[in-house]
């Protein structure tokens, strides 16, 4: 068997497995569509989180832009991670308690306002449109690549798969097909790079090679790769180039960008108790760390592999994987002093670099580089696919309920029936799979600013409202108003200005404090805690039974499954 | 698992009128705020001071019995293993801290 039938076979495999899980867990009222009936195992659910948290980027993109970041690629391990302890100890379990369906319905409820309400949808939907339109698009590259269909192709298959799975079993569908997502990426990731830990520093435990010896040179890997930089006139790569202020934005953006996403949120609303919340949130981090530990060491072997394998080889010479690649364009060889070998280096160095690689490649093309059977190869662009559409369909399902449920039923229609509400939510999951293939297919040039985009809007708007929501009683309807829209209007205006506006004056000398524009949403969510503190300070308090409510969801007896509460 | 502060009724929402429960209510919630505030404090140590804001003076020692510069290790490794940690300890006290005030749910049925 050639490699494209091993990839044939393991993405018709695991598909067929999707659909069949889909089958078995339709959803048969609102309850179910929404948050899969309450009734989920904290254990499942943290697997389902974890699918639906890692998306086509951290599986293809991410150990690749470490690989080439060095250092700097920090802001993404500790930014999509720490932002799970903010979720088990600030939000999840008391949103649990609260036991809404989605995030504008609490924000809706404890700021007694319909345009509150109103505000965090659109917030919510702005936010997981921008994030799916990225993941159909990663559909369509892995079928294009893997499969050598037409990327639109691919982008219809996927939209086919999600659209039976997420039409049909709303939540609890989707919850159920995540689990399974996220055993076939995560064997799919670990597999290859076990086996490139063992060649390089013949420790099979990926994290551990990361800290151990270089095989062939008998040196620390770490240092030997820092020494092959210094050569070749790149930076250290345990140092990086960034600023430190710079950097503490960032994660701070992506921390706080990753506790307030909806889509994120929504899944702790699916387990039973409280206290399944609160686990499910450690067991979801468990799940995200296998993969996020691994991925430096991926990016490392990787690099060191890539410098080893061309650096100043004569082009005659380089490995089959090499041409290959260079026959797809994500690899480019241009020969500028003529001596036909290839010199990689750095900004530092007297000779100009002659070698251009995509960042993706780093882990598609893992499997050829360390030279291991085809069906991992096929395994590779299972997982990938996996890691789309588990994100996929936990972003549809946000925007379907926000229609159907917020902007529906708590807004326009209230006395919608329950079949009426969940003919709704069908039929909005429907349009919104059709609107984000049309994004996947006819993508908007600046996919990659737009995800920044998706995680400051989140840090500037939901976070500090929900948090102080929970936190401070006095917190009022005017303050977190005015909060949640100054935070959004300075983190989208700056985005905005130096990405779409005045992409040529985006870098640090033009930035306000040497801040970038992916940082900047932790400056719109201080901006938010500023003012909807002070605002809440100077407005009359908030009525008494929004008040008891506060108090009621701070304390875990009396959660049951999720309902509304009639406020 | 029978006993309930006064004025509670079983499985159904605590009281938040009476005097006594409401007391016992906030001193389980400044117990809750303490934790909280230890473990964020962790959390920011080992994420933004060890592994942004000292990283390049902890880059010169190594983690003993590897090649790891270690404010690179607490940047790619450490901070996240730590992270892990803080929820699991979290969820430990928590679930105490609900039996201690008679706060923790019922088993469902």
């Amino acid at each position: 068997m050639n490699v494209q039938a091993w990839t044939f076979l393991c993405v018709a495999a695991s598909f067929a497995l999707y659909i069949g899980i889909a089958i078995w867990s339709r959803a048969s009222t609102t309850k179910d569509f929404y948050v899969a009936g309450a009734g989920v195992s904290p254990l499942a659910n943290g697997m389902a989180t974890a699918a639906d948290w890692m998306s086509a980027a951290s599986f293809i993109s991410m150990a690749g832009l470490i690989s080439f970041m060095g250092y700097d690629g920090s802001v993404y391990l500790m930014g999509w991670t720490g932002g799970y302890v903010l979720l088990a100890l600030l939000l999840a379990p008391y949103l649990r308690k609260y036991g809404a369906y989605t995030v504008p319905d609490f924000v809706g409820d404890r700021y007694y306002s319909q345009l509150a309400r109103v505000v965090a949808v659109i917030c919510a939907i702005f936010v997981s449109f921008t994030y799916v339109a990225g993941q159909m698009r990663g559909v369509g590259i892995v079928f294009g690549r893997f499969l050598e269909v037409d990327i639109n192709t691919g982008v219809y298959i996927g939209m086919a798969i999600v659209f039976f799975y997420a039409v049909l079993g709303g939540m609890k569908g989707i919850t159920y097909t995540q689990v399974a997502q996220y055993c076939v990426l995560i064997f799919a990731y670990m597999v290859p790079a076990i086996f490139l830990s063992l060649l390089i520093t013949g420790n099979p435990v990926p994290q551990l090679g990361l800290g151990g010896v270089d095989q062939a040179s008998g040196m620390a890997l770490l240092e030997r790769l820092n020494g092959l930089h210094q050569e070749l006139g790149f930076a250290a790569y345990t140092s990086g180039t960034k600023s430190t202020l710079d950097v503490f934005f960032i994660t701070a953006a992506l921390m706080v960008g990753t506790a307030g996403l909806p889509h994120v949120i929504i899944r702790f609303y699916t387990v039973p108790r409280v206290r399944d919340a609160r686990i499910s949130v450690g067991w979801a981090l468990i799940f995200i760390a296998l993969l996020y530990t691994t991925a430096p060491a991926v990016a490392v072997f990787a690099r060191t592999n890539l410098i080893g394998a061309v650096s100043d080889t004569p082009y005659s010479d380089v490995p089959e994987w090499f041409t290959n690649w260079e026959a797809t364009g994500l690899l480019a060889f241009d020969d500028l002093n003529g001596d036909g070998r290839v010199q990689f280096t750095g900004p530092a160095s007297p000779v100009p670099n002659e070698l251009t690689v995509d960042r993706d490649i780093m882990v598609l093309a893992n499997p050829e580089i360390a030279g291991l059977p085809d069906w991992v190869v096929g395994l590779v662009a299972a997982g990938g696919l996996a890691a789309a559409l588990s994100t996929a369909a936990g972003l549809l399902l946000v925007v379907s309920s926000a229609i159907s449920h917020d902007l529906l039923k708590r807004t326009l229609m209230p006395r919608i029936t329950e079949k009426g509400e969940l003919l709704a939510a069908r039929i909005s999951a429907a349009v919104a799979v059709v609107i984000a293939g049309y994004f996947g297919m006819n993508p908007p040039g600046f996919v990659a600013q737009v995800v920044a985009f998706a995680f400051g809007l989140a840090a500037s708007s939901f976070f500090p409202v929900i948090i102080l929501g929970i936190f401070s009683r006095r917190t009022t309807r005017e303050g977190a108003i005015l909060g949640m829209v100054s935070g959004v209007t300075l983190t989208a205006a700056y985005i905005v200005w130096f990405t779409l506006m005045h992409p040529e004056l985006n870098n640090a000398d033009h930035w306000w404090l040497g801040i970038s524009p992916e940082g900047i949403g932790t400056v719109g969510m201080l901006l938010n805690f500023a003012i909807t503190t002070t605002v809440s300070r100077f407005t009359p308090e908030p009525p008494s039974h929004v008040q008891v409510l506060v108090e009621l969801i701070r304390i875990p007896r009396g959660a049951g499954s999720a309902h509304e509460i009639s406020a | 698992m029978s006993e309930h502060p006064p004025g509670s009724h079983a499985g159904e929402r605590p009281s938040v009128t009476d005097p006594l429960v409401t007391a016992r209510h906030e001193e389980y919630w400044r117990r809750n705020i303490r934790y909280v505030g230890i473990l964020l404090a962790i959390w920011f140590a080992v994420s933004y001071l060890f592994g942004i804001l000292l990283a390049e003076p902890l880059n010169a020692v190594r983690l003993p019995g590897t090649g790891f510069p270690l404010g690179f290790w607490f940047a790619q490794q450490g901070s996240i293993y730590v992270f892990v940690v803080l929820i699991f300890v979290y969820v430990r006290l928590m679930n105490r801290l609900d039996r201690e005030f008679e706060v923790d749910e019922q088993e469902v049925a």
